[in-house]
């Protein structure tokens, strides 16, 4: 049986963890609800930018774009969004296992990794990093999204990358978060929905269809990426509100067992002090 | 429902929905010039230059004919037959701009001007430019 002096030490350590645990849940709860309402905010910009790129295409289908076929030769990219802290539980985890697990080989990918969990757990497992842009997850900006928007679009110009998705977790709600792989580029919809669509014509386009849709896609995927910043936030920060109520609960469990332990330890070294007078006592006399 | 002369406006950004309302008239800057649309324009999609978008709000009731400005960066504009959604990268109202910044932006890109000739930079650094001299315009008249 351990002893007193070694429980008791336990028993602080464990007290003091509880308590971090325990901060840190309230701390993400309280971020939780912050990002939540910024992850609802940005839905209604991204519906409509959905529906006028639906409604542009619906209304031309003969449009051309290079955005619309696939590349040739080239790899594939992925924007895997993370975090940059870990206590999470799976949070991070669930987007390296869902790279790994996926039916791309390594080497034909190459990720642009945004929070350095999932850069690291990549690197870590041979994947082919071309670019980091962790320090965006902190505080995502409509900008940030343009500018990897802008890397990706690029490269997919020069041939580098033939289609590009995005790993991120998506925000059901506070108990549930769904790692998902999305398909970026080259753009699909749903045939069916065009067709529903009803179509404005006639529809003028200045300076052009091919122009606007130039312009406009750069802003959709913007708004796609934007969009998945902030609900992966809104993941991470539910996750880890998981997470710490557990290790929290788990604390308090452990307390318990150790309280008990301890007060048996105390109790059988008085039963044994008192058998040691007592038989002290009786060898006197 | 609108009153005959005027039609509902929505300016979205990423961060929030900017403006949504009744307006008579909106004038802002495409890329092919300034125009401004009044209510039963014909169904169009406009890309947007950096510019000053001026929204004028009909007198309603007690309150009387408005005209508000706010700077607008890019983006495009839908406009449909009952409806006219703007769709923003960045729009703010002179009251959110901070004009030091602005200023600074401008030297900034100024200075950059000069060292570059040709190629992307220029293309980057212009529209930067712009952007900084539209909020300077729209942020002065407040």
């Amino acid at each position: 049986m351990a002893s007193m002096t070694d429980l008791k030490k336990r028993r602080a350590s464990v007290s003091s963890t509880g308590q971090i645990t325990k901060a840190m849940k309230l701390v993400s709860t309280v971020k939780l609800q912050k990002t939540r309402v910024q992850a609802e905010h940005s839905k209604p910009y991204f519906g409509f930018l959905y529906d006028t790129v639906t409604s542009i295409i619906a209304s031309s289908p003969d449009v051309s774009s290079p955005y619309l076929t696939p590349g040739e030769g080239g790899k594939t990219a992925v924007v895997a969004i993370t975090s940059n802290r870990g206590l999470a539980g799976g949070y991070n985890n669930n987007i390296v296992k869902l790279i790994t697990q996926w039916e791309i080989p390594k080497e034909d990918l190459v990720v642009y990794a945004v929070g350095t969990k999932g850069r690291d757990g990549l690197t870590h497992r041979g994947y082919n990093v071309v670019a980091d842009m962790s320090e965006l997850i902190n505080a995502p900006m409509f900008l940030d999204a343009l500018y990897l928007c802008q890397q990706l679009l690029d490269a997919f110009k020069n041939g580098e990358i033939k289609e590009i998705y995005l790993a991120y977790t998506s925000f059901k709600n506070t108990m549930v978060q769904e790692p998902k792989l999305l398909k970026l580029l080259p753009l699909q919809f749903d045939q069916e929905e065009i067709a529903k669509k009803p179509s404005f014509s006639p529809m003028n386009y200045e300076p052009g269809e091919e122009e606007v849709l130039e312009q406009i896609i750069p802003q959709y995927m913007a708004g796609i990426l934007h969009g998945a910043f902030v609900e992966a936030i809104a993941s991470e920060n539910a996750a880890r509100m998981q997470a710490m109520d557990n290790a929290t609960k788990n604390a308090e469990e452990m307390m318990e067992d150790l309280e008990l332990e301890y007060n048996r330890a105390r109790q059988s070294s008085i039963t044994q002090e008192l058998t040691e007078i007592i038989a002290g006592a009786n060898a006197i006399s | 429902m609108a009153a005959a002369n005027t039609f509902h406006l929505r300016i979205l950004s990423p961060e929030r929905v900017f403006y949504e309302g009744d307006v008579s008239m909106l004038e802002l800057t495409t890329s092919e010039g300034e125009i401004g649309i009044y209510a039963g324009h014909i169904p169009t999609t406009f890309v947007l230059a950096p510019g000053v978008m001026r929204i004028h709000e009909p007198a309603q009731g007690k309150t009387t004919a408005n005209i508000r400005e706010a700077a607008l960066h890019s983006g495009f504009i839908e406009v449909l037959p009952e409806e006219v959604h703007v769709i923003a990268e960045a729009v703010e109202w002179p009251e959110e701009i901070d004009l030091n910044r602005a200023r600074i932006a401008q030297q900034r890109a100024e200075r950059r001007l000069k060292r570059y000739s040709s190629g992307m930079n220029v293309m980057r650094t212009e529209l930067a430019l712009r952007r900084a001299l539209v909020r300077i315009e729209v942020g002065e008249k407040r």
